[in-house]
């Protein structure tokens, strides 16, 4: 009972970093209906740009977390600026291309400036972790669940709450009344892909510390960031947020119980058991973002 | 009274619901062996949806199809071609990327014979096929008139050409019925009368057929009957004349409260 | 004349065993070949139907295993009690079983996955790759893991005391020329008939399709199994070269190889596959020769990709066409000009 409590716990942990890297795909998916292979990257980025800012520069740590995340916004502006601008309109398919051919130069960049050790973070939390009974978890952990949870709620602020979030939901509904409205269709595609970006830059800042950064961490990143998308459905963020805890908590339990080596083929199960079974996703009733 | 002809195309107290939406709430008509049949309606009041749900791409909530005796309820729209009954679209009603010719060809697919066998290694069956339905398609190309265009994308034609092609297209699944969606609609006075002497000159070869239209003097010249549709239900059949003075009619398409001339 | 120079091409091709002795060429001639006919076989799917299908190389993977185990024989445990094996069988056979594979397996695929289209296809295709090769990864007893199945046979053929292997480069390039003509031929006729306009109908606008008579499912599953078992053909190949395989082989990035080959040829063109493989079957033997990182290497492949799809949206092929039939026009105008001024014609 005690190891199943530990699993649950290890999985709420993790589910606020999947929860993270969900909603900035699902935000990316449903607004610009662009097939984002670099969201991986981008959290790579954001573990890359903590371990430069802390190991190399020696900047405090919460403040790196801040310039990580910022640093994840303007990379996401900058490519869909560059790249993406040029293909509004384009078909699926290009803009997909567009895209794999981004990954890799990002990818190939972070291996070829930091080869592919494996790095680590040190971080200010106490070594020992925090126990009360039979469980424990490292103060690190907790840290990084607390942050991610602020994160979410931010997030849900914007979205909800501002302007610009009102325009992006708007542009997700009906994007030819949204542009007859005045919303600015390109400036909303630049902010929709720029915080998406930073928060998949954030949850690799967050659990850079955590595990190791290597160039290939934003792959499976990447893969588990779509089985969210996927589970939740496109563009609604509760179901993101939702499907972030569910598939740590399926991850975690699938691992415990059944077998490790399989963990990671956990999400893609999921993916395809559910596109098979109800295409539009667990939760998606109508698709609306918020 | 003169021998009516069989029913060719029988629609049942057919409703379709989207959610609250009723698009339609009860549709019921039937159509006879080598009419034209004009469905008309003020906008919205349901028509395309109709043809949706006739030729398959949409399913009702209730009521049923008949095609002959066959019923069409839960059939693909493919099965529903496979028995005749075959449709144009009001927009994208080609395949803008291919010529004419690939457009006509691609349209015999009902017509074709040959296996995947017989492709890959290329048998006479194969052969005589594929020559079958080019000449197939060249035959259609000069019904409708379109042959001097055959090497043309068919997305640089012009845009009464193109409806044409929508209807090669049709015509080459060998329809015994053929459902119009909007044809005219964006053509010009001299194109709609070449198009009417095409839908005469195939209701001639036996065809039967049911035209969606808002060009009202197109519908009363070449249509034998009317079915008015308005908010989701009929209101009126009848011949041309009778549903030009038909009352209800005239208000539905006025609206309430006008005061009649 | 047009007709015959891809046959001249195709001669000059199964004459290079003849002259060509640096063996190292011949092996990049080898790899290419295998890719190009792995790439035929994507366009397909992707470049004829117009199926965003990212998992290709499970096809490919599956056939190269698949010939391997057969060809090597294998003992499994499926419960405690209950062992599946297979004696070691003849080569020829291993590669039959592996397109057979490859194609059912295409054919599952097909018709489970196209219950969802656009994006979310796109995802389940990359996924199911993903879940095959962890299972390749972690189904040890089988696949022996990372430790990879070595020691794979290569192919001999022969009856009644004469035999031919194809153990070394110059005969296994020929089988792969052949194979790989056979695949073009295969999709030459496949795309001009029937069943190619049924699948190309589906890529340009479904719903027209539908209504004139195609059935969807139908001819996607059969695209996909075709597709599928030319992948898989592919992968024989190349288990019965390199004669070495692991769960590597279904790393995505081989995907995007296929793609990028596909794409920057032209997809839905004949051509395309063949000059996008060997543009990039090339492209990094000519940058080993600048001793050029490997990083560097995709990096360049990346930029090419994307400066392919911004200026030459159609790929290479469609726009040399492009080109030419500019210049035919040219001509022809420039013939009708004269012809109309009266002047005495060249």
């Amino acid at each position: 009972m005690g190891e199943l409590v530990q699993h649950l716990l290890n999985a709420t942990v993790l589910g606020g970093t999947y929860a993270l890297l969900g909603i900035g795909l699902t935000l990316i998916f449903g607004i610009m209906r662009v097939v984002n292979f670099t969201h991986g990257e981008l959290y790579a980025f954001g573990a890359y740009c903590m371990y430069a800012l802390v190991m190399m520069m020696g900047v405090n740590f919460y403040v790196a977390l801040v310039l990580a995340t910022l640093m994840g916004v303007a990379l996401g502006a900058a490519v869909e600026v560059l790249l993406l601008s040029r293909l509004r309109g384009a078909d699926i398919d290009t803009t997909m291309l567009v895209m794999i051919g981004a990954w890799i130069v990002l990818q190939n960049t972070e291996q070829l400036v930091w080869s592919g050790v494996a790095l680590s973070i040190h971080n200010p939390f106490p070594a020992e972790p925090f126990v009360f009974g039979p469980l424990s978890v490292s103060w690190n952990r907790v840290f990084v669940f607390l942050a991610a949870i602020a994160l979410i709620a931010s997030t849900y602020y914007i979205i909800n709450k501002t302007k610009l979030g009102k325009a992006m939901r708007a542009t997700f509904q009906d994007r030819n009344t949204a542009a007859l409205m005045g919303v600015r269709i390109g400036r909303i595609h630049t902010a929709t892909f720029a915080l998406g970006s930073g928060l998949a830059a954030s949850a690799g800042a967050l659990l850079g510390p955590v595990f190791v950064v290597a160039p290939t961490m934003g792959d499976m990143a990447a893969a588990k960031a779509f089985a969210i998308v996927i589970l939740g459905g496109l563009g609604n963020i509760t179901g993101a947020t939702l499907g972030g805890f569910i598939l740590a908590f399926v991850e975690e339990l699938g691992a415990g119980y059944i077998s490790s080596g399989y963990r990671d083929a956990m999400g893609f199960l999921l993916i395809i058991i559910i596109l098979l079974v109800k295409p539009t996703g667990l939760f998606a009733q109508k698709e609306r973002i918020g | 009274m003169s021998q009516q002809s069989e029913v060719v195309l029988s629609i049942d107290r057919v409703a379709v619901h989207f959610g609250g939406l009723i698009a339609i709430s009860d549709m019921t008509f039937s159509v006879r062996k080598g009419e034209i049949v004009g469905l008309i309606g003020p906008n919205g009041a349901g028509k395309t949806t109709a043809f949706n749900v006739v030729t398959g791409f949409l399913k009702p909530t209730s009521g049923e199809v008949r095609y002959r005796t066959t019923s069409l309820n839960g059939l693909k729209p493919h099965e529903i071609a496979n028995l005749g009954l075959l449709r144009t679209f009001q927009r994208t009603s080609v395949f803008t990327e291919r010529d004419v010719f690939q457009n006509v060809l691609t349209a015999l697919h009902l017509q074709g014979r040959a296996k995947l066998w017989d492709t890959l290694l290329r048998t006479p069956r194969e052969v005589s096929s594929e020559s079958e339905m080019a000449d197939q398609a060249r035959e259609i190309l000069r019904f409708v008139g379109l042959e001097t265009r055959a090497d043309e994308r068919a997305g640089t034609l012009p845009y009464g050409e193109q409806r044409l092609l929508g209807v090669a297209l049709a015509l080459a699944g060998k329809p015994t019925m053929l459902l119009l969606d909007e044809p005219v609609s964006g053509m010009n006075p001299s194109e709609t009368a070449r198009f009417v002497q095409l839908v005469k000159k195939i209701r001639d070869t036996g065809v039967t057929i049911l035209l969606v239209e808002h060009d009202m003097p197109m519908v009363m010249g070449v249509c034998d009957r009317i079915v008015v549709l308005n908010y989701g239900k009929i209101i009126a059949e009848g011949t041309p004349a009778e549903i030009q003075n038909n009352r209800e009619v005239i208000s539905a398409y006025l609206g309430e409260g006008k005061k009649r001339a | 004349m047009k007709r015959y120079w891809p046959w001249a091409l195709v001669v000059l091709l199964a004459s290079v065993p003849l002259w060509l002795t640096d063996f190292y060429l011949l092996h990049i001639l080898i790899t290419t070949g295998i890719f190009m006919i792995a790439a035929m076989s994507l366009n397909l799917l992707l470049g004829y139907t117009g199926q965003l299908s990212l998992g290709h190389v499970a096809f490919f993977g599956i056939g190269a295993y698949t010939s391997a185990l057969v060809a090597l024989g294998f003992e499994v445990h499926i419960l405690p009690e209950y062992t599946i094996s297979l004696a070691p069988k003849p080569v020829w056979f291993a590669m039959l079983m592996g397109v057979v594979v490859a194609g059912l397996t295409g054919y599952a695929i097909g018709k489970l996955s196209f219950r969802v289209r656009g994006a979310y296809f796109v995802i389940v295709s990359i996924s199911f790759a993903e879940v095959v090769r962890l299972v390749a990864v972690n189904w040890v007893e089988l696949t022996q893991g990372p430790m990879a199945l070595n020691n794979i046979p290569a192919l001999t053929l022969g009856a009644a005391g004469w035999e031919v292997s194809f153990l070394r480069k110059p005969a296994f390039y020929s089988l792969v020329l052949v194979v790989g003509v056979i695949c073009y031929i295969v999709i030459a006729r496949l795309v001009d008939s029937r069943a190619g306009r049924a699948m190309i109908a589906l890529r340009e606008n479904e719903s027209l399709a539908m209504s004139v008579g195609i059935d969807v499912t139908r001819y996607l599953v059969l695209a996909t199994v075709v597709s599928a078992a030319m992948a898989g053909m592919a992968g024989s190949l190349y288990t019965h070269y390199i004669r070495i395989v692991d769960p590597d082989i279904f790393l995505f990035v081989y995907t995007v190889t296929m793609v990028i080959m596909v794409v920057t040829g032209g997809k839905g063109t004949l051509a395309g596959p063949v000059v996008g493989g060997a543009l990039f079957g090339a492209i990094p033997e000519v940058l080993r020769a600048f001793a050029i990182a490997p990083e560097v290497q995709w990096m360049i492949y990346g930029i090419l990709m994307i400066l392919v799809v911004y200026f030459l949206p159609r790929g290479i092929i469609p726009a040399v066409e492009d080109y030419l039939a500019g210049r035919k026009k040219r001509t022809q105008a420039t013939k009708n000009a004269l012809a109309d001024s009266g002047a005495p014609r060249p």
